[in-house]
């Protein structure tokens, strides 16, 4: 079973100082309101936070959904914004796999792979014994999802009082969050290298072909600073 | 619940899954310390990156109605605020929001 001592040390890490829980709330709020404008209701809203739990795979269903596109669309659409799970999850879950732990971990677990707590367990992964990484993970795993839904519901029941400043000031506090986890994780001349490439390649990329720019550019990024790196070390 | 709501939450969540499950399963032969591991890791930063970096300067929804240069001021601001204050995370975060409000509304 799950070990409670590091679930719970998983889960008390929405709380520390430099926690993703008010960019996360801020864009979940931002998400709830969307939702109630497409015509979900409350049960919906959260139902979408719950199973789906990325937002840009969130935004582009609501914008699928806008334009009329059928369900195949929306899937192949959703599949490609977030094809950078699959080298979120090869990156993170060597650190956790251990022989004392049963797989059903790892599987259902692999569902609270997004960016929040992606980076949060690359932060603190070493302070963790390597037999408990999975119940930790596990923790971040569900404050996040937590701080998610709240997220959701405040911005569902608040979204007349939500004017389109506001939402724009939520809607910005995402990314530079993220991008100063990104920096302040680029500790390494790989990291660092690939940070730079991806920022600097994904929106050139962008201008020629759209749908395929994150993915290549983290392809193209990724390789050319994992070589330099390697070279560097060699 | 409206019948094609639901399909379209099932059948984003089932994209969302499929390349989260295709990760952990093919993650489980690679080791920690193996350069294939090393290459994802970097895969993987430069991805997120470039979703970062996609999302400022070509966003979706909301964002597309603020000018490119305020995205871009408020950004270069926040990461200034975030060397300013030892790489906290917290302020460049609320000032971001509180930059980006004021800027569409007075400049």
């Amino acid at each position: 079973m799950v070990s409670k001592k590091y679930y719970f040390k998983g889960y008390r890490s929405i709380l520390a100082y430099d926690s993703p829980a008010i960019a996360l709330t801020c864009c979940f709020i931002a998400i709830g309101a969307l939702f109630k404008n497409l015509g979900f209701n409350i049960q919906e809203s959260i139902f979408s936070t719950v199973l789906t739990y990325a937002l840009p795979g969130s935004l582009v269903m609501a914008e699928s959904m806008l334009i009329g596109a059928s369900l195949l669309n929306i899937f192949l659409a959703v599949w490609f914004v977030n094809a950078r799970l699959y080298p979120m999850a090869v990156s993170l879950f060597p650190l956790m796999m251990h022989k004392s732990q049963p797989k059903w971990k790892y599987y259902f677990s692999c569902h609270f792979i997004a960016v929040s707590a992606w980076l949060i367990m690359k932060s603190n992964y070493k302070k963790i014994p390597k037999q408990h990484r999975i119940d930790y993970w596990i923790g971040i795993g569900s404050a996040t999802v937590s701080v998610s839904v709240i997220g959701t519901f405040i911005g569902f029941s608040f979204s007349e009082y939500l004017n389109k400043d506001m939402m724009m000031g939520l809607a910005i506090l995402n990314p530079v969050y993220f991008l100063c986890m990104m920096v302040g994780a680029a500790k390494t001349t790989q990291i660092t290298l690939s940070v730079a490439l991806g920022l600097i390649l994904g929106p050139i990329i962008y201008l020629l072909s759209p749908e395929w720019s994150i993915l290549l550019a983290g392809i193209i990024g990724g390789t050319v600073a994992y070589l330099l790196g390697e070279y560097n070390v060699s | 619940m409206s019948v094609n709501i639901v399909y379209a939450i099932l059948v984003t969540s089932l994209a969302t899954f499929l390349s989260r499950f295709l990760g952990a399963i093919t993650s489980q032969g690679i080791k920690e310390k193996s350069k294939l591991f090393k290459w994802f890791n970097c895969l993987a930063y430069a991805t997120l990156a470039a979703l970062i970096a996609r999302t400022i300067i070509f966003p979706a929804g909301i964002l597309m109605d603020a000018s490119y240069s305020s995205r871009l001021v408020v950004v270069l601001l926040s990461i200034f605020v975030f060397f300013i204050f030892k790489k906290n995370f917290v302020y460049p975060t609320i000032f971001s929001a509180i930059c980006m409000t004021v800027i569409t509304n007075y400049v």
